[in-house]
């Protein structure tokens, strides 16, 4: 109806989706938009997007959604040519934007998981570790969690296309059990909780659902990771938990991955 | 005197309070056990309150507890207070839709909710003062608070207890209710004191099945009353305190504090009278559809002090510094009173147990 009344001249901005190692739950939840899938449909030209359709037409491309952290050789290359391909490149979820749950082999010997899980790991191409996609090419905005809010990427979608910065909030996580009326699980019940120092968007599920946080949207901005265990150690947390916590799906994310260092540092750490 | 005003409720009397403020048209706000706390919720019955438990607080710690009695009032204060609903945490504020080549703009200006609150205590009601101070009586009046404000109606209850974090007495707030409220009542061992703040007060104190008090009555309450007094051990003493904390913007005392504050903003998101806001603008895919929202921020947001380029309040250290000498200093300066009155909570609900009272202690302690 719009479209008579402003001839659009102008071509369909192209997005495009690409996956790297990763689950794919965060492309689904575009899939899972519902309610703006069509209206998303309408406004961008989908270009590449092979969870959603087989037919892939060529780039360049406006918005480019990148999933998934970089693990091989091949994917190192792949994203450089991504990269030339984009205008915009937006990673979407903790492996594009922290390296994910598989950066774990961060931490590991990775030949020895290759030697236990594969009987010919010769023919694997493997790097040593799993890296987010900023460490290998510039992004221009990260959209965090696991899997990411499909609010949030709706949002983005409509930033870019409406030509505006993307504005997120970076604080905790407390701040949207308290505005939704969450009443604190460390404080009430004891559980330890990421939420303090874990960036918003999920509008703070687990604890709504009577459990801890654990960071899947990764750290908030100035995250003092050190302040939030120290007082977990003094209240019944041992180290052999809080370092699991924080290595999970965040695992490699800076305010993360150096405070589960410096406790699985300790001379009194066990991986129990 | 007092006593004239004064009226003997049966515990039972207390159903027939909240029928009769549900006949008169209110959305009925009290003390409920939900996600084991006691928090303010909407309430049906007298069955809804908490009878028989009470909350066991101290820093960075809340737990509910099995009391002796059946005391329906028997705990002190939880994570919501009234802001929760005359200052709610999301609000949409403004539309703007497209039509055409024209714009049309709308404001919210009304509310439906009438609430009446039950079990108020003599702080929440001093922090309600306090945001009534910011929201009706500077040069911009905020409708919708006003209007919520204006419609509800408060049963007080004078605390006869009182939590480790307590410090009202310092703050000249309380435990005891003066003023401020509809009602008001005290819980004896087999009844309550009830008493009339107002003329709405009186018009549903006058249905109630209440009978006169005795002495013996005001004795009780009289003792119960003090008991809360004396089971206040934390103190801030307020004189001078604004220049104390002024004089000391670069005591070594923020820094070391910023170790601890993890800058997650539950204090600010508990305590009763802050009031940040941010707002935001939500389109829709085709642009065509704008809603403003207005949604609690807080001064530990990293993006609260965000401005031409920059953020000013770059690091933890100087957001707590924003946040405590906002609260117990400046706020003087802007409102006339102090921003805090001594119920505890973000001493309660910091995740790490931060107290304001002894960061005061330390940065009066280091004084030259």
């Amino acid at each position: 109806m719009e479209t008579e009344q402003t001839p659009n001249v102008k071509k369909k901005p192209k997005l495009a989706v690409f996956k790297f190692a990763s689950c794919d739950g965060c492309q689904l939840s575009l899939l899972n938009a519902e309610e703006d899938l069509i209206a998303i449909g309408e406004a961008v030209e989908i270009s590449h997007f092979l969870e959603a359709s087989s037919r892939v037409t060529p780039g360049p491309y406006d918005l480019t959604l990148v999933e998934g952290s970089i693990t091989t050789p091949k994917d190192q290359v792949r994203i450089q040519e991504i990269r030339k391909q984009s205008r915009y490149l937006v990673t979407i979820g903790a492996c594009a934007t922290a390296g994910g749950i598989q950066a774990l082999r961060n931490w590991g010997d990775h030949e020895e998981f290759q030697r236990i899980v594969y009987p010919n790991p010769e023919y694997l191409e493997t790097l040593a570790t799993s890296t987010a996609i900023s460490d290998h090419v510039q992004v221009d905005f990260e959209l965090r969690g696991c899997p990411v809010n499909k609010n949030q990427l709706v949002e983005l979608i409509q930033d870019v296309l409406q030509g505006r910065k993307p504005r997120f909030p970076r604080h905790s996580v407390c701040m949207e059990c308290k505005r939704s009326g969450t009443v604190c699980v460390t404080v009430s019940r004891g559980i330890p909780c990421l939420g303090p120092i874990t960036q918003a968007g999920c509008g703070g599920l687990c604890p709504e659902y009577n459990r801890g946080c654990y960071g899947c949207f990764g750290p908030a901005a100035q995250a003092n990771a050190s302040g939030l265990s120290n007082w977990l150690l003094e209240h019944d947390v041992s180290k052999s938990e809080l370092v699991p916590l924080l290595r999970n799906f965040n695992a490699d994310a800076p305010a993360f991955r150096e405070e589960g260092n410096r406790l699985s540092n300790e001379q009194d750490y066990t991986d129990e | 005197m007092e006593s004239e005003n004064k009226y003997l409720l049966p515990k039972q009397g207390l159903q027939d309070l909240i029928l009769a403020l549900k006949t008169a048209g209110y959305l009925v706000i009290g003390p409920k056990i939900d996600q084991e706390a006691i928090v303010y919720d909407e309430i049906e019955s007298i069955e809804d309150l908490p009878r028989g438990w009470t909350d066991l607080q101290a820093p960075g710690q809340y737990r509910l507890k099995k009391r002796d009695d059946d005391a329906y009032f028997g705990y002190v204060v939880g994570p919501r207070s009234l802001k929760q609903y005359l200052y709610p945490p999301r609000q949409l504020v403004a539309t703007a839709t497209r039509d055409g080549q024209r714009w049309e703009f709308e404001a919210i200006e009304n509310v439906d909710e009438k609430y009446a609150f039950i079990g108020v205590r003599a702080c929440e009601i001093a922090a309600m003062r306090v945001q009534d101070r910011v929201f009706l009586e500077g040069a911009y009046v905020d409708p919708l608070y006003a209007k919520r404000r204006e419609s509800a109606l408060i049963v007080a209850v004078n605390c006869t207890m009182a939590a480790s974090t307590c410090f009202c007495t310092s703050m000249g707030t309380g435990p005891r209710c003066n003023n401020g409220f509809d009602l008001a009542l005290t819980e004896l061992a087999d009844a309550f004191v009830i008493e009339a703040g107002s003329e709405k007060g009186e018009k549903i104190l006058r249905d109630l099945p209440s009978s006169p008090v005795t002495t013996a009555d005001l004795d009780q309450e009289q003792k119960l009353q003090q008991q809360a007094v004396d089971q206040i051990s934390k103190t801030m003493n307020p004189v001078n305190l604004r220049e104390d904390l002024l004089a000391n913007l670069d005591h070594d005392r923020w820094a070391e504090t910023a170790q601890r504050c993890l800058s997650c903003a539950n204090c600010t998101m508990v305590c009763p009278t802050c009031f940040c806001t941010t707002v935001e603008e939500v389109s829709d895919l085709t642009g065509d559809n704008i809603e403003r929202q207005r949604n609690w921020d807080s001064c530990f947001d990293i993006d609260f002090s965000y401005q031409n380029g920059a953020i000013v309040r770059d690091d933890v250290r100087s957001r707590y510094r924003q946040w405590l000498t906002h609260k117990l200093a400046t706020w003087h300066d802007q409102f006339d009173q102090s921003g805090c009155v001594g119920c505890g909570r973000c001493i309660t609900w910091c995740p790490v147990g931060i107290d304001l009272t002894e960061e005061v202690a330390a940065i009066r302690g280091n004084r030259e």
